[in-house]
């Protein structure tokens, strides 16, 4: 097999044949669902979750993971965040040509074992090939699907004053891994991202604990956008205390360096909950038995709900409080 | 533990927001008025919004933020040069982050990007050096813009340019400089200030020392500070103290950071590669001396020499940045804030930067 993709893998022909048979079917071990155009599998009828997304992560390598362990631990996060149980997913490569093929295939093996983790199969694919230039080496689309399982739901309806917001750990890990990552910018950190598939982790809470109201991982945006559009979404206003949210030094630093907001930088291993506060201790002590949620700490409180979209507040060092949005544009890094 | 720690600590906040507010009452009992300090520093602008200094103070110290914002105080015919620039044939324009969406009269470099020019976001010109290597047929240019913390790497950028021989590589300078234009603000009177939060960052090049124009010809006092909330807080404090005590003095308190005479290595560097000259600066005009530019004989390594473009006279918009710097006029007063001019869609500089004031009052100081 050649060393790096070209245009006729991409083909539909004998290459492309090759490399699904040698490099996807080799690491998802598809077997018997690739011999039809579409997967075929059995469905007991059940409340579904399905989800979608995709990944042009640059770089495709970065400390802590790659492009494919992103791939399946976002979309296993996306439907374990819903309260679903990840079951199927398919994924879809863009492959620039000239992509060495031992990159691919440790991308690939990525996958495979971060599926395996989450116990979620890669059922079905697509793989295309484009022109050098078409692409930034590797793009990936998912979809995923889950089942929901009775008596295990959340309860947004439920959302009440003096309900628990609890982090799971550290945020910004993922966005200052990609930075530094990025050469470019001669940010030298030990960050590691902290993709992970959550899965486990919140099954667990939500069959352990009566009153998770609501759970997302706040992934592109940080904490701050994905705590706003909760409460627009769901309608409470919420208060955090940004002396307990939980950042790393390495990334306070980086972050004073850059100019940026910590509340905004990206993570990929993180959820934030909404608990009801008579389980806060309850939830906290299972996050933190949790190699995922070690660092877990209850960052503030619904303050109310309300008939309009909800706003969110942060509560600083010095007693005073304003309002956070969403991230405004882009966050380019400042002179000096 | 976090280093910084303590300078954040909420306890410590507090106690030295409550003296501060205690000093600034004995200050308003004394002349009937609260008093107004300038930070020069646009860093110091974002902190003291974000950490909410600002908002806890406003009652009893009213904080001005001044001309010291590198992206906010460029003028628009600059921008529109640099823009321009990335026209060429077989040029790569690098730049730091915060120049992307600064907007010209017609786009800007982050949309110019869009259109396949080849621009490229770099922390440090040195990273310019390293592209110039590996793009031999192309000509790299930087964009060479800041205050006295970035001018000292345009000129190690340049010794590192002639040390490797590089023949493709140039800098646009635009450099700023801290004392033209605070003389430029207090000579024209249009503000009264009773003292400067004067720059950390800055400082650590330029040393206490240079400040003294301050206090023997205006007799202004002034205090170097740090950026977390601990230390604005003492800052302002010990302002308070001068001005309570009719002292006109520089004190240095941000002293891990800064010295007396500065850095005199970067000092050197900007000696030997640069010269004082006129700059445009927005919303002032030129001011005669105040940036600094190659000397002669590093004329190989000025896109200005190197690069001949035409500009038009800039676009007019109802942007109010200009007043916004020089400290007449705050955020809110502007009609396109938060309507027309957003971090989103900004239409002037200082909703752009991440030091930039109107993008401070966006992010921090807005409750709808």
């Amino acid at each position: 097999m050649l060393q790096r993709i070209n245009l006729a893998h991409g083909e539909g022909g004998e290459l492309t044949h090759r490399l699904i048979k040698d490099v996807f079917e080799k690491a998802f071990g598809h077997g018997e669902h690739t011999k039809h155009d579409s997967a075929i599998f059995q469905w007991k009828p059940e409340t579904i979750a399905l989800t979608t997304d995709s990944y042009v992560v640059k770089p495709i390598f970065f400390p802590g993971g790659n492009i494919g362990k992103l791939a399946v631990a976002g979309t296993v996060n996306d439907l374990a965040v819903s309260g679903a149980v990840p079951k199927f997913m398919t994924a879809g490569f863009i492959i620039e040509e000239g992509l060495p093929l031992k990159d691919l295939k440790e991308i690939v093996h990525s996958m495979a074992d971060e599926a395996e983790k989450a116990g979620i199969r890669i059922i079905a694919g697509d793989t295309k090939v484009v022109e050098k230039g078409s692409a930034d080496r590797l793009f990936i689309n998912t979809s995923g699907i889950g089942t929901v399982e009775s008596g295990h739901k959340l309860q947004p309806k439920h959302i009440q004053k003096g309900d628990s917001i609890i982090l799971s750990g550290t945020i910004g890990d993922h966005g200052i891994a990609i930075l530094s990552a990025r050469e470019e910018l001669g940010l030298l950190t030990d960050t590691v991202s902290d993709c992970a598939s959550l899965n486990g982790l919140i099954q667990s809470l939500i069959q352990t604990i009566d009153g998770i109201r609501l759970l997302k991982d706040p992934t592109r945006g940080g904490l701050a956008t994905a705590l706003v559009e909760l409460c627009e979404d769901f309608h409470f206003n919420c208060e955090i205390d940004e002396e307990f949210i939980p950042i790393r030094d390495d990334v306070h630093g980086a972050c004073d360096i850059l100019g940026f907001d910590p509340l905004y930088l990206a993570n990929e291993g993180k959820m934030i909950l909404l608990v009801d506060s008579k389980k806060e201790e309850q939830a906290l002590q299972l996050l933190r038995s949790h190699p995922l949620g070690e660092n877990a700490a209850v960052i503030g409180q619904v303050t109310g709900t309300t008939n309009s979209a909800g706003k969110l507040y942060l509560k600083t060092p010095l007693g005073t409080t304003r309002r956070l949005q969403r991230l405004a544009g882009l966050m380019l890094p400042r002179i000096c | 533990m976090d280093s910084m720690a303590p300078f954040s600590d909420p306890v410590l906040s507090q106690q030295s927001a409550e003296a501060v507010i205690q000093l600034a009452k004995q200050y308003i009992q004394m002349h009937g008025r609260k008093p107004v300090f300038m930070e020069v520093c646009g860093s110091h602008t974002m902190a003291l919004a974000k950490t909410g200094v600002k908002t806890r103070l406003k009652e009893y110290v009213q904080l001005i933020a001044g001309p010291g914002c590198p992206v906010c105080v460029t003028d628009q015919r600059t921008i529109d040069s640099m823009i321009s620039l990335s026209n060429g044939r077989g040029i790569i324009l690098c730049t730091f982050g915060d120049m992307m969406r600064v907007p010209g009269s017609r786009h800007s470099l982050l949309e110019a990007k869009t259109k396949g020019k080849d621009i490229r976001v770099v922390y440090s010109p040195l990273d310019s050096i390293r592209i110039a290597e590996q793009n031999p047929d192309k000509e790299i240019i930087f964009l060479g813009i800041g205050f006295e913390t970035t001018i000292p790497l345009l000129a190690a950028a340049i010794k590192e340019a002639e040390q490797r021989g590089l023949t493709n590589f140039s800098i646009w300078m635009t450099t700023k400089l801290v004392e033209p234009v605070l003389r430029v603000l207090l000579d024209a009177g249009e503000i009264h200030l009773d003292g400067f939060l004067l720059p950390g960052h800055v400082s650590v090049v330029l040393g206490k020392e240079s400040y003294s124009f301050l206090t023997e010809e205006y007799r202004m006092p002034g205090v170097i500070s740090g950026f977390e909330p601990v230390q604005l807080l003492s800052s302002i404090y010990k302002l308070l103290q001068l001005c309570i005590e009719n002292k006109a003095k520089i004190i240095n308190d941000y002293p891990y950071a800064v010295s007396e005479s500065g850095n005199g290595a970067a000092k050197s560097l900007m000696k030997k590669y640069l010269k004082p000259g006129d700059e445009d600066w927005r919303g002032i005009g030129t001011i005669p001396n105040s940036g600094l530019v190659l000397k002669d004989n590093y004329q190989d390594f000025d896109a200005k020499k190197k690069f001949k473009i035409t500009i038009a006279s800039p676009r007019k918009t109802k942007c109010r940045c200009g007043e916004v710097i020089r400290g007449l006029t705050v955020p809110e007063e502007c009609i396109l804030f938060n309507k027309a001019c957003t971090p989103a869609n900004p239409i002037g500089p200082c909703m752009v930067s991440a030091e930039g004031t109107c993008a401070a009052h966006y992010h921090y100081m807005r409750e709808e």
